[in-house]
């Protein structure tokens, strides 16, 4: 049972990038040499309800490795050791409202630890932003999946706009890149969470 | 004061939670979600989280007034901000990091889009970390930020604060806010603090002086709890369709 009331959040506002993107903050490339798992970027850009580039979101994933599991104590026993990826990325935006990552396409995951259910390969996101009283929380989920169609999460939104959650697969350069553009407000507007 | 439009999208307890159109703060007005929030069952995705993993922290880090490397020290009231995170049920979250930024004693931030004509300060970078202990406390070392004025409207002040970032538990517990100062005339001005829907609720935003921690000949002490979502101790609890 609940019995303290949660702090409120506000805004990070403009200058988040002070405390939460120097040297130590900023971790665009999850991955190191030893981390097992196919590797790929996300990239893709925050925009507003007029179309046009965020240039101060921060976007935070979150994400299982190739083998599903999180590092996280609950499934630490499952990790290689020592662990070989922390799972958490962190990306402001750039002029033109671009974000990315180097990362490894995770695994599924089961709903819960003691469920068989899985659900879709996915990775969860979180983005701040001057403007945003509160965080958004979403997912991102990859274009040749057919595990799609089974999410029990991804059946949560409504049809016409799952597709805002769905990365679309570019292979370039010998490099597989997900697009995943993050729409605040308007047309395509992203599903957001309540979470 | 021009009518204000509060938008009905909120994430999270509506006693609580600022909506996330809220207009009397500009910035909300592109930015804020349009569409319902979907509601989604909390998975194992939702019940981690990456916190508990994240080390990188140093003694230095929660020393805002000396951890800039110049060797010197920042100009300015100096503070203790110090409280314990905790859960819900009100039981230490142990281990979750807190990264803080803030303006320096003259109101500004070290950062390029801060142009207004407030002084620098060489010693001060405003920004800081700490991972709780096992008694779910934190412990910062600052000056006072002074106030911030803004554009949002005509002569905009932001009261004083700190903005803290929280990595907890779960994804769930993530949180990002600020913390004010009692007695500060600029809050009843402030959208932003204002955009919290209840006078409960915001004055959980705001720390408490506090005598016994303030230290004698050095520091002025203040204490600021704060509350994450979910459970720390049983964070599984709530997955749907389980007991």
């Amino acid at each position: 049972m609940s019995t303290l009331p949660v702090t409120p959040t506000q805004t990070a506002g403009p200058f988040f990038s002070i405390g939460l993107l120097d040297e130590v903050g900023t971790r665009h490339v999850l991955t190191q040499a030893e981390t097992a798992g196919e590797r790929i970027r996300i990239e893709g850009r925050v925009l507003d309800g007029d179309g046009l580039p965020v240039p101060d979101a921060l976007v935070e994933i979150w994400q299982a490795n190739a083998e599903g599991r999180y590092h996280h104590p609950v499934q630490q026993s499952e990790l290689p050791q020592p662990p070989t990826f922390l799972g958490f990325g962190r990306s402001g935006t750039d002029e033109e409202g671009w974000y990315w990552f180097e990362t490894i396409k995770p695994g599924s995951v089961p709903l819960a630890l003691d469920q068989e259910q899985m659900q879709a390969p996915h990775i969860s996101l979180t983005i701040c932003a001057r403007g945003l009283l509160n965080h958004l929380s979403t997912r991102l989920y990859f274009s040749d999946e057919s595990a799609n169609a089974g999410d029990v999460v991804l059946r949560c939104v409504p049809e016409e706009r799952r597709t805002t959650l769905v990365a679309s697969r570019i292979d370039q350069d010998q490099q597989v890149v997900y697009r995943f553009d993050i729409v605040l407000q308007g047309e395509r507007e992203t599903a957001f969470f309540q979470l | 004061m021009n009518q204000i439009t509060i938008g009905d999208i909120v994430r999270g307890d509506r006693e609580i939670f600022p909506p996330y159109l809220y207009t009397a703060y500009q910035s909300t007005r592109r930015r804020a979600p349009s569409l319902p929030l979907i509601e989604v069952p909390m998975t194992l995705s939702e019940l981690t989280g990456p916190g508990v993993a994240i080390s990188s922290v140093t003694a230095e880090d929660a020393d805002l007034t000396r951890n800039a490397g110049t060797g010197g020290e920042a100009i300015g009231q100096r503070i203790i901000v110090t409280g314990r995170v905790l859960d819900e049920e009100g039981l230490p979250v142990p281990h979750a990091l807190l990264e803080v930024w803030q303006a320096n004693a003259a109101g500004r931030y070290l950062h390029k889009r801060d142009q207004w004509p407030g002084p620098l300060d060489p010693h001060f970078l405003g920004m800081g970390r700490c991972l709780t202990n096992t008694e779910g406390v934190y412990r910062f070392m600052t000056i006072r930020p002074g106030a911030y004025p803004w554009k949002n409207h005509h002569n905009a002040w932001r009261p004083a604060h700190i903005h803290f970032s929280l990595l907890g538990p779960t994804l769930r517990s993530r949180l990002v806010t600020q913390m004010y100062f009692p007695d500060d005339s600029l809050q009843p001005l402030d959208p932003i603090f204002n955009s919290v829907p209840t006078e409960a609720a915001r004055q959980r935003l705001v720390a408490s002086y506090d005598h016994e921690i303030t230290e004698s000949e050095w520091a002025l002490g203040y204490r600021w709890d704060i509350v994450l979502p979910g459970s720390a101790g049983t964070p599984f609890e709530n997955v749907e369709g389980q007991a």
